[in-house]
């Protein structure tokens, strides 16, 4: 019988104010265990200030097909940025 | 090399599917793991992935040898964090190889029972300490070789298992060398153990790329998948290129009577290995094959009774906090 234990995705605060970000997966019995193991396997160079790990089936995640309805949309709204838009030197900072 | 001799997978999908994934690849996409992708690529890649996962695990053993008599506290912490890099190595892998289908448990075993290979070095014994240094200059040296093109490799998974791989790896390699410093300027005794390493690990690090281009069936389709960055030859030119000097500088002399500066190629033109026995070590032969795997297969035994405690533990945990709610 075959009794694997889950897998949990890692997700890693590099530094302070910095959002945790998505580094890898790992095996692990429990979350308690799962962090520690976190801890061992991506932060072994101080990469980390804090640690989330999340049972891997709870991910849920937009399929690839899906790109186009998905993105498409925002392409055409370039007005969006900034950019976009002229402001006269003279107007100064803004 | 980590991998070698990786046998492509033959695929029978749909033409125009292929064609359409061969123009992401050849536009430099990353291919990621719920995207669709010939089986041909997804088998080939989960053999490759596991091949060098397996590796990174195996390839802790003939270090792991030494730790216990490394030859001050520094060495051997050094050492120990190495080792500990390579555990590392391996998971970041095995995960990217999970992502396409297969599971870590499945994987294992296929090791355990020789389904899958682990690269031919490790089948080498380390018998000195000075072979510490010898394996981190040379055997992560042609791993890095390897690796650092891998990067940019098409799979996203295993491209990213490769930066953070690459990012760790030349501390290992300028340990090896440092220790080949030490052992090279030390005492004559220390000087032939070094040279004696060298001799050793020289022709099996050069086996690491695997046979010559000319007899590799599997590379072309690979190459065209971008799981395969470089030719073996290729890398094995780039590497006798990077090392004669190095191993001069240590006034070490490289085995190889035929090693000589060509100008015309802008290289070095050198014996290659003995493929001989190169495909007599891949067949079980090396000196520790049988030392190896019955290690693995003793450790993943020995260690059943552990994790099925802790799943259990986990479990009963699990109901306790559901019934407490």
């Amino acid at each position: 019988m075959r009794n694997e234990w889950p897998l949990w995705e890692v997700f890693i605060r590099g530094q302070h104010g910095m959002s945790h970000r998505h580094v890898g997966s790992l095996h692990a019995a429990d979350e308690e265990m799962a962090i520690k193991n976190a801890r061992d396997v991506y932060t072994r160079r101080n990469e980390g200030v804090s640690i989330w790990v999340v049972p891997a089936h709870h991910i849920a995640a937009s399929s690839p097909s899906d790109t186009g309805p998905l993105y498409e949309p925002s392409e055409s709204k370039v007005y969006r940025h900034p950019t976009f838009f002229d402001i006269p030197d003279d107007v100064g900072a803004m | 090399m980590y991998a070698q001799m990786i046998k492509s997978e033959a695929t029978q999908d749909d033409p125009e599917k292929l064609a359409a994934f061969q123009v992401r690849i050849d536009a430099g996409d990353k291919i990621e793991p719920k995207d669709w992708m010939p089986e041909g690529y997804r088998k080939t890649l989960i053999r490759q992935i596991g091949q060098h996962a397996h590796s990174e695990i195996v390839g802790q053993l003939p270090e792991g040898n030494w730790i216990t008599r490394a030859p001050t506290l520094e060495r051997k912490a050094i050492l120990l964090a190495k080792v500990q890099d390579e555990a590392g190595h391996g998971l970041y892998l095995y995960c990217a190889a999970e992502t396409l289908g297969v599971t870590r448990d499945e994987l294992t075993e296929m090791l355990l029972d020789g389904r899958m290979k682990y690269s031919s070095i490790f089948n080498y014994p380390t018998l000195t300490w000075a072979d510490m240094g010898a394996v981190g200059w040379l055997v992560d040296g042609a791993a890095i070789m390897n690796q650092v093109p891998l990067q940019r490799t098409s799979f996203g998974p295993y491209s990213r298992a490769m930066i953070r791989i690459c990012k760790e790896e030349s501390f290992h390699q300028r340990q090896g060398y440092d220790i080949m410093m030490k052992m090279a300027n030390g005492t004559e005794a220390q000087k032939r153990m070094a040279q004696d390493a060298l001799n050793r690990m020289w022709f099996p690090s050069l086996m690491m790329f695997g046979p010559s281009d000319a007899e590799s069936v599997h590379s072309e389709q690979s190459m065209s998948w971008k799981i395969k960055m470089n030719g073996n030859d290729e890398l094995r030119q780039k590497f006798v290129d990077q090392t004669v000097p190095q191993a001069e500088f240590l006034g070490l002399t490289v085995p190889d009577p035929d090693l000589k500066w060509n100008e015309t190629k802008g290289g070095y033109d050198f014996t290659g290995p003995d493929w001989d026995e190169f495909f007599d070590v891949l067949r079980g032969n090396g000196p520790c094959n049988k030392e190896r795997l019955a290690a693995r297969n003793k450790a993943w035994d020995d260690g059943a009774w552990v994790r099925d405690g802790l799943m259990a533990h986990a479990e009963k945990k699990r109901a306790a906090k559901l019934a407490a709610e």
